[in-house]
C-alpha cells in the first residue's frame, strides 16, 4: 500500500503530463501483480467499494478524536479523507500489519456494510499518514489526482511499448486487476482474445483543416457530411449486451437508456449523439441537461429528448467492416439502416458537391443549429483509430469573434504558474461591463509575457488569486456558438472561447455590447 | 492560589498596541511605536521598529538593526538569555524560545506570580538557535498557529531526505525551496549539511544579508553563493533558497527548469501545498505542532492559559478539557505565514 500511497501523492503534486506518464510508468514496472492491476483499476476510475461510505469514515474519526477538533479540522483543511488520515492518532508502540493494496481491495469488495469500520480501523492504525490519505481517498472514490482513465491508459501503453488503440481494444473485455493484460504487456501471453464482447472500438480521427489548406485536395476524392454540434459516440451490440461509448471510451449508457433500448443487435457504429426535437437539432445546451445526469428521471427524458446521427458502421452482425473503404461502408450503413430503421437513430446526409467552391458557400450559408461545419472523408479510406493525417477533415465555419475588454486576470497552472494567464472579459451593458466569458489560450509566448506584464502594472484590486484590472486592453475573442446561460451574470456563455487577437490599438470604449453578442445567439 | 500573591490578570492586559505589564510600564512585541517595548523575536510582524526603547536579546537586536536600521528604536538594550533584569519592581528574564537565532520566551516575576509569555516557539532540536527552555509559571502566553490536531510535523531529516531523493531523480532541474529569510532559511541550510549536502547552496539576494548575519552570530552553514553570480546552466541540478513569494513569480523564470519546492509547517495540508502551485511540500516549521503545544502547556504547569494567534479556539478548548482557565486573546496584527 505505501508504493501505491506514494504513487497517488506524487502523481497529485506533478503538473506536467510526462511527469505524470513517468511515474505511473516507473510504478507499474516495479510494482507486483496483482497490486499494480488494482492500482490501475483505481486510475481508471474502475474501482468502486459500494458498502464503504464517508459517513462511516467520519464516525470512525470522532470515536478516536474529539469531535469538536475534529469538525475545527475538517473546516480547516476542507476534505474528508485528508482531514482523517493527519488527525488520525498514531498508535503508540507496534503499528499492527501494514495492509497491501490487494488485501485492502480484496476485503472491501466483499464485506458487508457493517464490516466495512471493522476493516479500516486496523488499517489506519497501520499505516503512516499518506497510506492513511491514500487509503480514505480510495474507500471515498475520489482520488481528484488529475489522472484521467486516458492518461493511465497512455501510460501503460508507453510502459508495455504498444499503441494506446490496443489498449482500448481489449479494455472492455477485461476486469481488474486486469493479469491477462499484465501478461501480454509482459510478453508472457498472446493479447488478450476480445472475443464477443461489445468492446470499444478505438474512434477515427479528424484533423482541422484551414480554409486556404483546401486548394491542395482535390474535390473529387472526397464525400462531405455536415459536422454536428454533439458529441461523438459510438453504438456497440452484441446480442442483448448494448454500450454506448463516448469518445474517450467510456461507457455512458446509463444517462441514455433511451438511446440504448432504440440499438439494434450486433452492430457497431459511429454517429454523434444530440438532443432533437421533431427532427430538428436542439443546442448544445440541451445535450449539456442530458449528459450532467448520470442517471435522467422521466421529466429529463422527456423534455430533452436524445438520438443519434449516423455516419459510419464498423461492424455488421459478424463482419468487421473497418477494412473497407469509406464509400463502401456507407453504402453497408445505408442498406443497415433500410433493414433497420429505429426510432432516435437517423442517418447523416451526405452533402453532395462538385467544388470546393460551392462547398464553401454551402457551409457558410448552413446557419442552422448544430451544423458546426462539414466533415470531409476520403472515399477510399479505411477506418484507422486514432488521427491519421489526410483522410478525415473538420472543416469548420468561421468562427464567430467580438471585441470585448480585459477585465481580471489569475495565473496559470504548471509551466505557467508565474504568469497572469488566465483572462475574464467583458461586454458593455450601457456604461457597465459584464463579464462574458474566460479565455486561456490563443496568444504567443511573447503576447503572454507582455499581457503578464501589463496586468502586473495596472492591477486596481486584488481578489485573492485574482487581479481585476482597469478598462483599456481590448480583446478579440473568437468562439464556436454563443448559449443562453442561467448561470453567468451575464446571462449567456461561448462555446471555445479562446484570443483571438489584443487589440493594442483599440480604444475599449469601442470594444462590443451585450447586446451584440445576444445576437448571436443560436 | 494564596491570597498575598498577585492575580496575573490584574497587572497584565490586552491593549490595542499588544499586551501590556502595567507595574513594568512595557509592551511585549507591540504592534504600534510605544515607549518601553520587549521584543520576543525579530520576524517582522513581532519586531516594528520606531520604539522609544527596546529590551530584547542580542540576536534579535542585531536582527532588528539589520531591518530597521536607524529607525530601530531610540535605545536598544540587549539583555543575554539567563540574565534577570528589574524594570520599576517587576523581574524580566529572556530565555530561549527555541523559534530562531535570539528568540526568548519573556519571563515576568511581579509579586510571587510569574507570567511566561512565549512569543513564537517549537519544541523540537534546531541546529541554528538555542533549545526551548520549560518554565513553570501560573500565567502561560502561547500562539497557537498550528493550533489544530492535523498539524503534526514529521521529523526534520525525513522532508530533507526527500529534497535530497528529488535531486538525484531530476538532476536536469534546478530545485527552488520557498523559504523564509529569518529562520527557515538557515534552518534548512543548517539541516542540509547535517544530512551531508556539501554542494554550494545559491541564495536569493534576499536572503543573503541574514545568513551573514547567522555566520556571524557563530552558526556553521556551509558554502553559500548568490544565485545571480551562478550561470544559468550551473544552476541544474543545484538548491536555490528564495522567498515564498518569489518561488512561483517572475524572478524564478530564470532558472533551468525549476521544480518548485516549499518548506513550511503549512505543507502539511495537501490542497494548500497544491494551491500555491508547489511540487515538493517539506513539513518543516520553526512553530510548535500540536502535540508539542498540548505538551508545553501540560509541562510549565500554569494555571491559566492565554492564546494569543492562530487557531485559538481549538487549543482554548483542549485546555479548558485539561482543567486549565483558557482564554483567546484575539490579537491581532500576527501573520500566518512562517
Amino acid at each position: 500500500m505505501n508504493r501505491f500511497a506514494a504513487l497517488l501523492d506524487a502523481l497529485l503534486f506533478t503538473p506536467s503530463r510526462n511527469g505524470k506518464l513517468r511515474l505511473m510508468g516507473e510504478y507499474f514496472a516495479a510494482a507486483p501483480d496483482p497490486e499494480r492491476g488494482w492500482a490501475l483499476a483505481a486510475l481508471t476510475g474502475e474501482l468502486a467499494f459500494d458498502e464503504a461510505k464517508p459517513s462511516q469514515v467520519r464516525a470512525l474519526a470522532a470515536a478516536r478524536v474529539d469531535p469538536e477538533l475534529l469538525g475545527w479540522s475538517y473546516d480547516f483543511v476542507g476534505d474528508l479523507a485528508e482531514t482523517v488520515s493527519l488527525i488520525w492518532p498514531e498508535a503508540p508502540g507496534g503499528k499492527g500489519h501494514v495492509p497491501t493494496l490487494s488485501e485492502i481491495v480484496e476485503k472491501l469488495k466483499v464485506a458487508s456494510r457493517n464490516e466495512v469500520p471493522g476493516l479500516l480501523e486496523p488499517w489506519l492504525d497501520a499505516l503512516d499518514a499518506t497510506g492513511r490519505w491514500a487509503l480514505l481517498k480510495l474507500v471515498t472514490r475520489e482520488l481528484r489526482i488529475g489522472v484521467s482513465a486516458r492518461l493511465a491508459k497512455t501510460a501503460l501503453a508507453e510502459w508495455g511499448g504498444v499503441e494506446l488503440g490496443r489498449i482500448e481494444e481489449v479494455w472492455h473485455g477485461l476486469a481488474p486487476p486486469y493479469q491477462p493484460l499484465f501478461d501480454w504487456l509482459e510478453g508472457r501471453r498472446p493479447a488478450p482474445e476480445v472475443g464477443d464482447l461489445p468492446t470499444f472500438t478505438p474512434l477515427m480521427l479528424a484533423q482541422p483543416l484551414e480554409d486556404a489548406e483546401i486548394a491542395g485536395l482535390d474535390a473529387r476524392d472526397y464525400l462531405a457530411e455536415w459536422k454536428w454540434d454533439g458529441i461523438r459516440v459510438q453504438l456497440v451490440a452484441r446480442g442483448t449486451e448494448k454500450r454506448l461509448y463516448s469518445r474517450s471510451g467510456d461507457d455512458i449508457g446509463a444517462a441514455f437508456p433511451d438511446i440504448c433500448a432504440a440499438m439494434p443487435p450486433d452492430v457497431t457504429l459511429d454517429g454523434e449523439l444530440l438532443v432533437m426535437r421533431g427532427g430538428e437539432v436542439a443546442a448544445f445546451n440541451d445535450l449539456q441537461q442530458r449528459l450532467n445526469r448520470k442517471t435522467p428521471n422521466p421529466k429529463v427524458l422527456r423534455d430533452f429528448p436524445a438520438a443519434v446521427r449516423l455516419y459510419d458502421i464498423l461492424r455488421d452482425g459478424p463482419e468487421d467492416l473497418r477494412g473497407l473503404s469509406f464509400a463502401e461502408r456507407r453504402r453497408r450503413l445505408e442498406a443497415w439502416y433500410a433493414r433497420e430503421p429505429r426510432p432516435a437513430l437517423d442517418l447523416s446526409p451526405l452533402v453532395p458537391f462538385t467544388s470546393w467552391d460551392e462547398l464553401k458557400e454551402l457551409r457558410d450559408g448552413a446557419r442552422d443549429r448544430g451544423i458546426e461545419g462539414l466533415m470531409l472523408k476520403r472515399a477510399d479510406s479505411l477506418y484507422v483509430s486514432g488521427r491519421p493525417k489526410g483522410p478525415w477533415f473538420k472543416w469548420k465555419r468561421g468562427a464567430l469573434t467580438l471585441d470585448t475588454v480585459l477585465m481580471y486576470a489569475q495565473r496559470g497552472h504548471g509551466k505557467r504558474s508565474s504568469f497572469y494567464s488566465d483572462y475574464t472579459f467583458g461586454a458593455w451593458r450601457g456604461d457597465e461591463l459584464v463579464p462574458v466569458g474566460k479565455a486561456y489560450s490563443g496568444f504567443t509566448d511573447e503576447e503572454l509575457r507582455r499581457l503578464d506584464q501589463w496586468v502586473r502594472n495596472n492591477t486596481v484590486r486584488r481578489w485573492g488569486p485574482v487581479r481585476e484590472v482597469g478598462p483599456q486592453i481590448v480583446l478579440e475573442v473568437a468562439f464556436d456558438s454563443v448559449h443562453r446561460s442561467t448561470r453567468h451574470r451575464s446571462g449567456v456563455a461561448m462555446r471555445f472561447p479562446r484570443i483571438h487577437r489584443i487589440r493594442w490599438d483599440k480604444p475599449y470604449r469601442d470594444a462590443d455590447t451585450l447586446e451584440a453578442l445576444e445576437r448571436l445567439l443560436t | 492560589m494564596s491570597p498575598f500573591l498577585s492575580r496575573p490578570e490584574t497587572w497584565i492586559t490586552t491593549t490595542p498596541a499588544g499586551l501590556y505589564c502595567e507595574p513594568g510600564g512595557f509592551h511585549i512585541d507591540p504592534l504600534v511605536p510605544v515607549p518601553r517595548a520587549i521584543v520576543t523575536h525579530g520576524h517582522g510582524d513581532h519586531a516594528r521598529p520606531g520604539n522609544e526603547r527596546v529590551l530584547a536579546t542580542p540576536g534579535t537586536i542585531a536582527i532588528m538593526r539589520s531591518r530597521f536600521g536607524e529607525l530601530t528604536a531610540g535605545s536598544l538594550q540587549p539583555l543575554d538569555y539567563g540574565q534577570p533584569v528589574a524594570i520599576d519592581g517587576v523581574e524580566v528574564r529572556l530565555i530561549p524560545a527555541g523559534h530562531v537565532l535570539g528568540s526568548a520566551q519573556i519571563v515576568i516575576d511581579y509579586r510571587g506570580a510569574r507570567v511566561v509569555v512565549s512569543g513564537d516557539y517549537k519544541r523540537r532540536p534546531d541546529p541554528t538557535c538555542a533549545p526551548f527552555e520549560p518554565c513553570n509559571c501560573d500565567l502561560f502566553v502561547t500562539e497557537a498557529t498550528f493550533g489544530l490536531p492535523v498539524f503534526r510535523h514529521p521529523p526534520d531529516r525525513l522532508e530533507i531526505d526527500k529534497l535530497l531523493h528529488s535531486l538525484s531523480l531530476f538532476p536536469e532541474r534546478c530545485h527552488v525551496v520557498g523559504v523564509y529569510a529569518l529562520g527557515k532559511c538557515q534552518r534548512v541550510l543548517a539541516l542540509l549539511r547535517r544530512s551531508g549536502y556539501e554542494e554550494p547552496v545559491y541564495l536569493h539576494g534576499a536572503l543573503v544579508g541574514m545568513t551573514e548575519l547567522y555566520e556571524r552570530f557563530g552558526v556553521p552553514l556551509g558554502p553559500v553563493l548568490p544565485w545571480s553570480e551562478a550561470p544559468r546552466d550551473n544552476l541544474k541540478g543545484k538548491i536555490v533558497l528564495a522567498p515564498p513569494a518569489a518561488t512561483t513569480d517572475r524572478w524564478s523564470r530564470r532558472l533551468p527548469d525549476p521544480l518548485v519546492a516549499m518548506a513550511s509547517g503549512w505543507m502539511r495540508v495537501r490542497q494548500r501545498a497544491k494551491a500555491r502551485g508547489v511540487e515538493l511540500p517539506l513539513v518543516i516549521s520553526d512553530h510548535a505542532d500540536w502535540d508539542e503545544l498540548t505538551a508545553t502547556i501540560g509541562e510549565v504547569a500554569a494555571e491559566e492559559v492565554w492564546v494569543t494567534h492562530g487557531r485559538e479556539e481549538a487549543l482554548v478548548h483542549h485546555a479548558t478539557k485539561k482543567g486549565y482557565r483558557a482564554r483567546a486573546l484575539a490579537l491581532t496584527g500576527f501573520d500566518e505565514d512562517e
